[in-house]
């Protein structure tokens, strides 16, 4: 009763964690530029494949290729953001969220054609398999390593932006981009900025996962939908909003999946619809 | 956007409004295309209904997003409403097409009506996101719920008696063709009737500006409700025909899959056009069809690669692009 019970639990908070990773830097995007990324996850994908393709050709440590992927993936979002996306700020949401989705049909085909269909398969190294024996409980290192790293960012995030000069400068802009600009504060340089970090993020987030959710071209297809309840029930323009979606989301989904095997999915999706019809805007979304 | 030539100011609203529901000589060529598609590729004609329903459910989606501005990300759930009811009618001695397909259009118009009184108020990404949730758990009910659905397997066994009694199912899907395209142009009409009354044009007004709407009157929310009722009714009718012609429904009714790919062929074809449905619907499905028989993923680089081009520099998809093509020829021959 007790050790099922702590393992969804523990599970429940690593899928969370990988989730805020992933998601996190999408609820900046879309709160500071009001732009709606679907893309995002194919950030994530880029930065899994980053990771597998330096372990598996190059034969990196799979410390190394986290840092790597966070860098790979934090410059090609910001040439993606100067080459397209900044065109279409202006642009209504759903013309945002088509050409994304657009993106995302050619991120598939791109990853097929350069890395093939087949799972990408990575062997973890030894430091990071294996559990930890706590009584009767045993806990995934792999797992942990997750926690921690999920924590140690959110950390940080939560200090950047509550604590410095820069998070206030971002704070103001979410408010008011143009009184912001008129305060001598470089807007444009604070946008880039930020989609970089968004999306060095996700790539680090998709790095991390590849492990447990797994990697293949049709990765984007089978997370973006979770991505995007993160950021609807968090409410964008929120970090402490996406962190509790995406631990509640996370808990829900190992929750469902070990109780409730046949409905899980679907208690996720009534919860978010319910959440959603309670407060629109999310959990911490301006009202 | 639609302002018509010939409308003077002096003329009164009964005028503007016969003078927008003129029927143009194009839509005579469109439609008789359409039905030349028996003669010219009469083996194709499997493919050709799947484009007319497909177009039928874009078109149900086009009253929402082209004319009120309401997206929705789970369309399907209506369309697969639609045609697990008429499967079910079929397979349980219901076999009369016709009421069938009317007894599927209540249907989904019934569950439109209930959800719309929720999702009403909700504006973008909430409004994606309460769709797409309504979607994806009515996928996941179809797919518990075996005894009534068959779940993964489809409903088999779905039996349909012949067309107004005199025209049987052949198996070149000649019967299904027309029957689908003669169902398709009736609600094509009511859609056109529709969108071109004083209720269409309120709508209009919703889509441009919902805040400014209710000052000349207008009532946001009744009108909310009734538009997404009349388009899950249609989808459900567009549903309830894929289940007659194929006599079969397979969980993909209701998937995700059928909701975004409804959504990229009205975009592609041109939301807010009621043509556009039927043109994106076309060339949705026949890319698909040639694309995907080499390989799915080339397929997926064309139609990312096309839904990007047609939202950066194809304001209006197709439909729109030729209208405004053609608009500029003529002006240019010197006609006016």
């Amino acid at each position: 009763m007790i050790v099922p019970f702590a393992n969804v639990i523990f599970n429940g908070l690593a899928y969370g964690m990988l989730l805020f990773l992933i998601a996190g830097g999408l609820s900046i995007t879309m709160g500071l530029m009001g732009f709606a990324n679907m893309a995002h996850i194919s950030f994530a994908m880029l930065g899994g494949y980053v990771a597998a393709q330096l372990m598996i050709k190059a034969g990196w440590p799979f410390l190394a290729t986290l840092p790597a992927a966070f860098v790979a993936v934090a410059i090609a979002s910001v040439v993606v953001e100067r080459l397209v996306f900044r065109y279409f700020y202006r642009a209504g949401e759903l013309d945002q969220v088509l050409l994304t989705i657009g993106l995302i049909y050619i991120s598939i085909a791109g990853a097929t054609y350069f890395w093939g269909a087949a799972p990408q398969s990575i062997a973890m190294p030894p430091y990071l398999s294996g559990e930890i024996a706590v009584g009767p409980l045993g806990f995934s290192l792999y797992r942990l390593f997750i926690l921690g790293m999920g924590a140690a960012i959110t950390v940080i995030l939560v200090v950047t932006i509550e604590w410095t000069s820069l998070g206030a400068h971002i704070r103001a802009a979410v408010d008011n981009r143009r009184m912001t600009a008129s305060c001598g504060v470089n807007v444009d340089l604070l946008f880039t900025g930020a989609f970089a970090a968004g999306g060095g993020l996700a790539g680090l987030g998709g790095a991390l996962s590849m492990n447990l959710l797994g990697l293949d071209p049709y990765f984007p297809f089978r997370y973006l939908v979770y991505v995007l309840i993160v950021v609807a029930i968090g409410g964008s323009r929120s970090i402490k909003g996406s962190v509790i979606a995406a631990i509640v989301l996370g808990l829900c989904d190992a929750a469902g999946k070990y109780y409730v095997p046949t409905t899980g999915a679907f208690i996720i999706y009534a919860l978010m619809v319910a959440i959603l019809l309670w407060r629109p805007n999310g959990l911490y979304g301006r009202r | 956007m639609v302002s018509r030539a010939m409308v003077t100011e002096a003329a009164s609203p009964r005028a503007i409004f016969a003078e927008h529901e003129r029927w143009r000589w194009p839509e005579t060529v469109f439609w008789l295309a359409a039905l030349s598609v028996v003669y010219l590729f009469p083996e194709y004609l499997t493919l050709a209904s799947q484009v007319v329903i497909s177009g039928l459910f874009a078109l149900s989606l086009d009253l929402l997003l082209g004319y009120t501005g309401m997206a929705s990300l789970g369309h399907a759930a209506f369309f697969g409403l639609g045609a697990y009811t008429a499967g079910l009618l079929g397979k349980h001695g219901w076999h009369e097409p016709l009421s069938g397909l009317v007894v599927a259009g209540l249907v989904a118009g019934a569950v439109g009506l209930v959800c719309s009184l929720v999702i009403a108020r909700l504006q973008s990404i909430a409004l994606l996101m309460v769709t797409l949730g309504i979607g994806v758990m009515l996928h996941e009910g179809a797919n518990q719920a075996q005894s009534l659905t068959g779940g993964d397997d489809g409903l088999q066994g779905v039996d349909i008696a012949p067309v107004l009694g005199l025209f049987d199912w052949d198996i070149f899907g000649r019967t299904a063709f027309l029957y689908a395209l003669a169902i398709a142009f009736l609600c094509f009409l009511a859609a056109r009737r529709l969108v071109h009354s004083p209720f269409g044009l309120s709508l209009r007004g919703i889509k441009e500006n919902t805040k400014r709407v209710p000052s000349l009157g207008i009532k946001v929310r009744s009108r909310v409700i009734a538009i997404f009722t009349i388009s899950a009714a249609l989808a459900g009718v567009a549903g309830g025909l894929l289940a007659q012609t194929t006599q079969f429904v397979g969980l993909e009714v209701l998937s995700f899959d059928r909701s975004a790919g409804v959504l990229i062929m009205l975009v592609l074809g041109g939301a807010g056009t009621l043509y556009g449905a039927f043109v994106g619907a076309a060339l949705f499905m026949i890319a698909k069809d040639f694309l995907s028989a080499s390989d799915p993923v080339y397929w997926y680089f064309w139609i990312g690669l096309l839904l990007c081009v047609v939202v950066a520099f194809g304001k209006g998809g197709v439909v729109g692009v030729t209208t405004r093509a053609w608009a500029a020829i003529f002006r240019r021959g010197g006609a006016k």
